[in-house]
């Protein structure tokens, strides 16, 4: 189950500049840890973010261990045409995690 | 305010005697920086909505040899579930002993669902937890006045009051002595238990209060409590009644 | 162990070894955190964002984690505007740096300073 919480304004003024923050459950296991046992711990961490608007990528980020648990990331784009926004992120494991949000353009 | 703290500087004067400090009381919000506080009161940036979106999701799911749903029964958290973390610790009619908030909805899940108990802190009755206490959120704490209550109240105050572990430290001694006075990097709260599960930013995810309190101990140089022990519930009761009045915060950031 | 790269080492491998000049990128951070865990940040860049005049690419790096990359963020003149915000680990009070690599290939930098204090009554593993 994807646990993101997404954030934009569901209606913009066509060229308005709007912010969309991004929030998702995820360890973010470093690598660097040990459990009780002594025994290392894999790293496990969501390592790329991306956002598409209408398919094509506005926004995308690589992300290292040095990336707080449950990820959070606020950016902007220009509204252009009424679509759908889409979110994917992605961890070490292969897990590909996804969310959409929709925007009204007027 | 001048009226306020007037009244409290009064207060302090009557209890100077005693030797504790008599402060207003404060959420552990109150003793946060400005960020961090920032982090829980916007939704959008608070990491224990993550949770509660997931509380959300099994509080719909049904589950168990019954195959049934908590909203089978219970209908809207919003409605339904509206003020009861308020009033927990509470006492379990088939045990008359009293169970948290955390342990009610176990018992649900086992004498109504049929399904086994989730584990202590594992992330369902965490997120489970959350959901339920934070359909009371911005609603004061308002202890049961069952009197069956009261012997365990004091055993919590007692627990409380005693000196504990290596250090020879007492909780009083920190949350209420030096409330509000710097450990090291950390701002010594008064201890109210407004905001739980609640996001720990040492935890880099939602605990509980026990889990708070276990902490708590560990730093004292104390053996802790086992989760579920009876002195555990017995310190939750008695922190939810010394706190009465306070506004529930659920899901809560603290550092 | 095998040592880390230095906060300088970091940024020339995103920057190639070309010029980088200090200015045009802010940093927000709170000078003193309550714990490294979870820092807010917010990089903000000097840029017009247009289609011949835009920010590129974001580097973030830090001087002490045990590895000095945190993220590059990859954004074009679509993003309106050339600030992103996000919640960084530090392991101990430190220097943290972002570079943006503009459209015509220059690079700039500015950089913070956070002190990092350490919570009490913390646990041991589980
Ligand atoms: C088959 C019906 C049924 C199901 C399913 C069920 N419950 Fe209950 N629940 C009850 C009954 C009956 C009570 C006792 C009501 C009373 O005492 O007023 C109760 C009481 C509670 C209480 C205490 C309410 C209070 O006011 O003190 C909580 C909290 C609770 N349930 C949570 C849950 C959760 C969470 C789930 C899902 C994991 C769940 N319940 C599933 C029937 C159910
Ligand atoms: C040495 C001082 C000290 C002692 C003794 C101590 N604590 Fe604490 N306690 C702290 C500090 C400091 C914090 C806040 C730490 C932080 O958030 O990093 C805290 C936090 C708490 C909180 C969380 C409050 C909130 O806002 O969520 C509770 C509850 C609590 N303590 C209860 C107890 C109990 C019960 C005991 C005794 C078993 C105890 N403490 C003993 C220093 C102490």
């Amino acid at each position: 189950m994807t646990r993101a919480l997404i954030n934009t304004p569901k209606q913009a003024q066509q060229g308005e500049v709007i912010e969309i923050r991004a929030m998702i459950a995820h360890v973010m296991e470093t690598g660097h840890r040990r459990d009780a046992q002594g025994a290392a711990v894999p790293r496990n961490i969501i390592h790329r973010f991306q956002c598409l608007y209408d398919d094509v990528e506005i926004f995308a980020a690589d992300f290292y261990p040095a990336m707080a648990a449950n990820p959070f990331i606020a950016f902007s784009t220009v509204a252009t045409t009424s679509g759908v926004l889409t979110f994917a992120w992605t961890d070490d494991q292969g897990t590909i995690q996804r969310a959409t949000a929709e925007i009204t353009v007027v | 305010m001048a009226l306020k703290h007037g009244l409290a500087a009064a207060v302090l004067a009557l209890l100077g005697a005693g030797g504790l400090v008599a402060q207003e009381k404060r959420s552990g919000l109150d003793y946060m920086t400005p960020e961090t506080r920032a982090m829980q009161e916007d939704d959008m940036s608070n990491p224990g909505m993550l949770f509660i979106a997931e509380g959300e999701g099994l509080w719909q799911a049904p589950a168990g040899a019954a195959n049934i749903a908590c909203s089978g029964c219970h209908g809207t958290a919003a409605q339904s579930m509206r003020g009861t973390a308020t009033r927990y610790p509470a006492i379990e009619e088939s045990t008359r002993r009293p169970i948290d908030l955390a342990g009610r909805i176990n018992l649900c899940r086992q004498t109504q669902q049929k399904a086994q108990a989730f584990p202590a802190e594992s992330p369902e009755l965490l997120a489970l937890t959350a959901y339920v206490a934070h359909q009371s959120r911005g609603m004061p704490i308002a202890p049961p006045a069952d009197d069956r209550l009261t012997p365990y109240r004091k055993s919590g105050r007692d627990l409380f009051e005693r000196r504990l572990g290596q250090l020879g430290l007492s909780c009083a001694a920190c949350h209420e002595g030096h409330a509000g006075q710097r450990l090291g990097g950390s701002i010594i709260p008064q201890a109210h238990p407004t905001a739980y599960p609640l996001y720990r930013l040492e935890w880099q995810t939602l605990g509980s209060l026990q889990r708070r309190l276990r902490n708590c101990m560990t730093g004292m140089r104390a053996e802790p409590f086992a989760h579920g022990a009876p002195e555990l519930i017995a310190l939750e009761a008695y922190l939810m009644s010394r706190a009465t009045g306070l506004p529930i915060e659920t899901p809560g950031v603290r550092p | 162990m095998t040592t880390r790269p230095t906060l300088a080492e970091a940024v020339r491998g995103f920057t190639g070894n070309r010029d980088v000049r200090p200015g045009r990128v802010k940093l927000d951070v709170p000078p003193l955190v309550e714990n490294g865990n979870a820092v807010g940040i917010t990089v903000t860049v000097e840029s017009p964002m247009s289609a011949n005049d835009h920010v590129r690419r974001i580097g973030l790096f830090n001087e002490k984690n045990p590895q000095a990359d945190i993220a590059v963020f990859h954004l074009g003149p679509r993003a309106g505007r050339a600030r992103i915000s996000t919640r960084i680990r530090l392991a101990s009070s430190q220097t943290v740096m972002a570079v943006a690599e503009m459209s015509d290939g220059s690079l700039w930098f500015g950089e913070a300073q956070v002190i990092v204090t350490l919570a009490a009554c913390i646990e041991d593993l589980l």
